[in-house]
This record gives structure tokens, C-alpha cells and sequence, in this order.
């Protein structure tokens, strides 16, 4: 029955798609809004330049190299800035990863029937986003890291990464409810045990859904993290403020520190989103 | 309950729940026994699919008693896996894991509940495929086959586990009218190996077919229990009356 369709012309493939012939009142819209783009990114530097130059100061582009590199006898010695970019990451890197355990752990509390779970995720929550992010990192350092013995840069980490595990925590709650009922269903209908019903069933198919906000997270994370320049740690933030120190250029420095975290964050949201494609089309 | 000579391998009794003031089951009792068929029917909103949720605890029940093979099924039990293993489950949204292929939709279950190897698992999934006929779809995912084709894997995902009875919560309520056959075929099939099966079912010749007994609810009750022959020519309450004149009428 079918094979016999097949080989009739259907009406359906009769339907062709629309006429492809070039559309020049498309064409001419396209690329006279991007005309118009370019014209607004041009004046807005223009007005700087100017806006500079009327207050006299002198651009030193020239000076930039040593802040990312000196050569000496062959060695590389890397300048303030990259020394910085990689603090940045550390920091960032470490804190991302405690603020996902953080996440984690604060996201089955809530998602558990334990009461004492539930109380102490949601003061957390609570506490963590109600207050201002500098006031927790104020806690932290001149609070906490006393009483416990821990040094600004543990301090920076453990701050970032309690902050930013409230909003992981949601995340992944709310990955987690996002996966179909049935399949809570049908893992406990086979009989499996907590841990693998949530390994082999639930977490797979939430992923999908935890990842994309996931990765907003971390950008805000690399972000947030020029914070702890307040309490002198030495990341990037910090290496800018110490360049204009030494150097009076904070034009050329304010924008060669926001162009790093700028090159940081896209390529970290391009390369996750091929990872999601990837895990798109594996999916199916 | 103790004086049953033959130890039945359901039973349940005084049964009761709610959902916050709702009264989703009231005083059920019912036992079934080893190898019987029954069947339950009921107009919709009358607590079939509750009941038999509550018998693998998908559903915690507030009051009575629920006994499995000999042993109390309670909601806060620790051990309540160890029990679901021992009682398939078909959904009326078949619930394959969309993730996994056919074959390690079937596989999970042995692997990670019975202890199998590999390999083991493999040849016991592959041979359930073969019986409900879809093995040459093992290396598929799930939304590649139609409903009909999902249903009788869902159904093989259940045999796995070596039930000791099978519960079908409306197996074919969700699929085309040219996919239940196939369906219904399979669960013929088991019934004449001697599985001991609760179907919720809105198909009456299948419950015809192969019920043992038929209970039929409204309202969270048991109103009756009768073997085919008595329920569908002379059923005693009204209600099932009317319930058949509306099922069997068109």
C-alpha cells in the first residue's frame, strides 16, 4: 500500500517552495540597516575620540605590549594583564565548580521531604539573594576568613561560589521538574534505586535544560568575579587598577581589561553552544 | 484475610485515600490470586488507575492495608524497590526513556536491579523483543516507532524484570485504533501463559476475552466483581448498567 503511494506524483510534492528569484527591496533593506549600524558605532567612537581629545589626553596604544608580554633573552616574561586573566580563571574556575556542588546539593534539598533540608536550602536562598553581593563579600573577608583562617583569595572563591550556587540551584531544580513525570514513573515502576533512577533516567534529560541557563551562570560568574578587586585580590580587575596606578593610561587599560573579560565570556558561550548542538543531534 | 487456605497474591483491604479533602478510593478489598486475570472497569474519575497505582505505591494510600506476595506494601517503607521489582507496569504513555535505545530501555532494569551482566541482560531483552515482535527495532530510540510499536516495549521492559504480576494502567487508551491489536495480541498472549495480570481497560472484548473476574468501580468504590459471562449479560447494579449501555451502545 504504501510502496504504491510512493510511486504515484502525490499533490503534495506538486506544492514547490516559493520562487527563489533574488528580492532586491530585501536586499536593499538588509543592507541599509546595516549601513545604519555601522554609522552608530562609528559616531559613538567618534564622540569618544573627541570627547577625549577635548580634555587633552594623550592615547599611548603604543605602550600596551608589556602589559601582556615582555621578551627577555629569548623568555617570555607575561605582563600584569595575562597574569591577571589567569587569576581571573582560577578564581572563577574553582568558584564555578563549588557553586554547581553548592547547587546541587541546595537542589535536592529542596526537592527532598526531608523538612530540616528544606528550611536550611530555602534561609540560604533567601539570605544569599537578598543581600548585596559586595555586603556578602564584606562577611566573607573581614568576618568568615578570620574566624576561619582562610585568605582573601579563598575568600573571593567561597563568596562567588555561594552567591552564584543560589541561582545554580534553581537551575538545576528546575531542570530537574522540567523532565516528564512518566519518567519518574516508569524508573520507579522498574524498581530502581534513588541514586540510579536519578544517574541513568532523570539527570540525562535534564541536562538539555540545565545547561543553557548554566552557562549564563558562569559568564555571570567570570563577570562578577572582577568584584573581589575590593578586597585586593590579584585577578584582573586588580592588575587593571595597579596598570593605571603606574601608568595614568586608564582609557587605553579600562578597555583593554573589558575587552579580555569581553574575548573570555564569548568564547566560553560559543564553545558550549556546540557542545549543545552536539548534544542535540546525539539525542536523536 | 488469615483464613484463606490458598495464600493470594494480592490482597488488599480497607483501602482508603485522598487527595487533600478529594476522596480518590474508598474501603476497597480485593484479592487476587496466583495466575488470575482481572480486569477493571469503570467510567472515568472512578479511582481504577489510583487503585492499581497503589499497589506498586506510585500512589501512597492513607488507610488498609495492601499485601504483595506475603509482604505489607507501605508508603514510607525503605525497601519499596525490592517490591516494584516484582510488579511490571505498563503506562498508558508507554514512559520509555527517550534517551536509550529499545535495547537499553530493556537492559536497565536487569542491569542495574538483578545484578545481570551485560550480556545477560542483552540476550534477555533481545528475547522479550522477539516475543512482543519488535526485535528487529532493538538499536532504535524510542520516538522512531509508532505508539503500537512503543507500547509492546514498554510492555517487554516489565517482562525483564521477571514479574510476579503485571499491571496495564489503560495500555491502549493512547494509541491510533489501527495500533490495538498488536497490543491487546501480546497481552493475550501473556495472559494464556499464566501471568497474573490487573488491567485497567476500557476494551470490553479483550476484557471478554481473558478476565477471570471483572470489577467494576464508580467513585472510588468497588461496585461489583463478576466473572465476564454475569457482568456483561445480567450486571446487578444500575450504575454498571448504564455504564455498559454507554460503552457497548454505539
Amino acid at each position: 500500500m504504501k510502496q504504491f503511494c510512493l510511486n504515484l506524483p502525490t499533490p503534495r510534492s506538486d506544492r514547490t517552495k516559493q520562487s527563489k528569484t533574488f528580492n532586491f527591496a530585501y536586499a536593499a533593506r538588509s543592507l541599509s540597516s546595516l549601513v545604519l549600524a555601522l554609522l552608530i558605532f562609528a559616531s559613538l567612537g567618534y564622540l569618544i575620540w573627541r570627547g577625549a581629545a577635548a580634555m587633552e589626553y594623550r592615547w599611548q596604544w603604543y605602550r600596551i605590549e608589556p602589559f601582556f608580554f615582555r621578551s627577555v633573552d629569548d623568555e617570555i616574561i607575561w605582563g600584569p594583564l595575562i597574569k591577571g586573566l589567569i587569576q581571573t580563571l582560577k578564581l572563577a574556575g574553582t568558584a564555578g565548580v563549588f557553586a554547581i556542588i553548592i547547587g546541587l546539593f541546595t537542589a535536592f534539598a529542596r526537592l527532598s521531604n526531608s523538612i530540616s533540608g528544606r528550611i536550611i536550602s530555602t534561609c540560604y536562598l533567601e539570605s544569599i539573594r537578598n543581600t548585596p553581593l559586595l555586603v556578602q563579600l564584606f562577611l566573607f573577608y573581614f568576618v568568615l576568613a578570620p574566624i576561619f583562617g582562610i585568605d582573601r583569595f579563598w575568600a573571593g572563591v567561597l563568596c562567588l561560589a555561594f552567591y552564584e550556587g543560589s541561582f545554580a540551584a534553581e537551575i538545576i531544580r528546575s531542570g530537574i521538574l522540567g523532565v516528564d513525570r512518566g519518567q519518574f514513573e516508569s524508573a520507579d515502576a522498574i524498581g530502581l534505586s534513588v541514586l540510579n533512577k536519578y544517574k541513568d533516567i532523570i539527570i540525562p534529560q535534564s541536562l538539555p535544560l540545565i545547561l543553557p541557563p548554566l552557562t549564563g551562570l558562569i559568564i555571570s560568574l567570570i563577570k562578577h568575579s572582577a568584584i573581589v578587586s575590593v578586597i585586593a585580590v590579584a585577578e584582573l580587575t586588580t592588575a587593571g587598577l595597579n596598570l593605571i596606578a603606574d601608568t595614568f593610561m586608564a582609557f587605553e587599560v579600562w578597555f583593554l581589561v573589558a575587552g579580555i573579560y569581553l574575548a573570555l565570556t564569548v568564547t566560553l558561550s560559543f564553545g558550549i553552544s556546540i557542545f549543545e548542538w552536539s548534544l542535540k543531534s546525539r539525542g536523536n | 484475610m488469615e483464613d484463606q487456605t490458598k495464600e493470594p497474591l494480592v490482597s488488599i483491604s480497607g483501602l482508603s485515600k485522598w487527595y487533600e479533602d478529594f476522596n480518590a478510593l474508598h474501603d476497597i478489598n480485593l484479592t487476587v490470586s496466583m495466575g488470575e486475570k482481572l480486569v477493571i472497569c469503570g467510567p472515568s474519575g472512578s479511582g481504577k488507575s489510583t487503585l492499581i497505582r497503589c499497589i506498586n505505591q506510585l500512589e501512597a494510600h492513607q488507610k488498609g492495608t495492601i499485601f504483595v506476595d506475603g509482604l505489607e506494601v507501605r508508603p514510607e517503607m525503605k525497601n519499596l524497590e525490592s517490591i516494584r521489582r516484582d510488579i511490571g507496569m505498563v503506562f498508558q504513555n508507554f514512559n520509555l526513556f527517550p534517551h536509550k535505545t529499545i535495547l537499553e530501555n530493556l537492559m536497565l532494569g536487569p542491569i542495574r536491579n538483578r545484578g545481570l551482566s551485560f550480556k545477560d541482560a542483552e540476550a534477555l531483552a533481545m528475547q522479550y523483543l522477539e516475543k512482543v515482535q519488535i526485535a528487529e527495532q532493538a538499536n532504535k530510540y524510542p520516538a522512531q516507532l509508532s505508539g503500537g510499536q512503543q507500547q509492546r516495549v514498554a510492555i517487554a521492559r516489565a517482562l525483564c524484570m521477571t514479574p510476579k504480576i503485571m499491571l496495564f494502567d489503560e495500555p491502549t487508551s493512547a494509541l491510533d485504533p489501527e495500533m490495538i491489536a498488536g497490543v491487546l495480541d501480546v497481552m493475550v498472549q501473556l495472559a494464556d501463559e499464566g501471568m497474573t495480570m490487573i488491567c485497567v481497560t476500557h476494551e470490553m472484548g479483550f476484557a471478554r476475552k481473558i478476565a477471570d473476574r471483572i470489577v467494576f468501580m464508580d467513585e472510588g468504590e468497588i461496585i461489583e466483581i463478576a466473572t465476564p459471562e454475569v457482568f456483561f449479560s445480567a450486571p446487578e447494579s444500575e450504575r454498571a448498567k448504564l455504564f455498559l449501555s454507554q460503552v457497548l451502545g454505539h
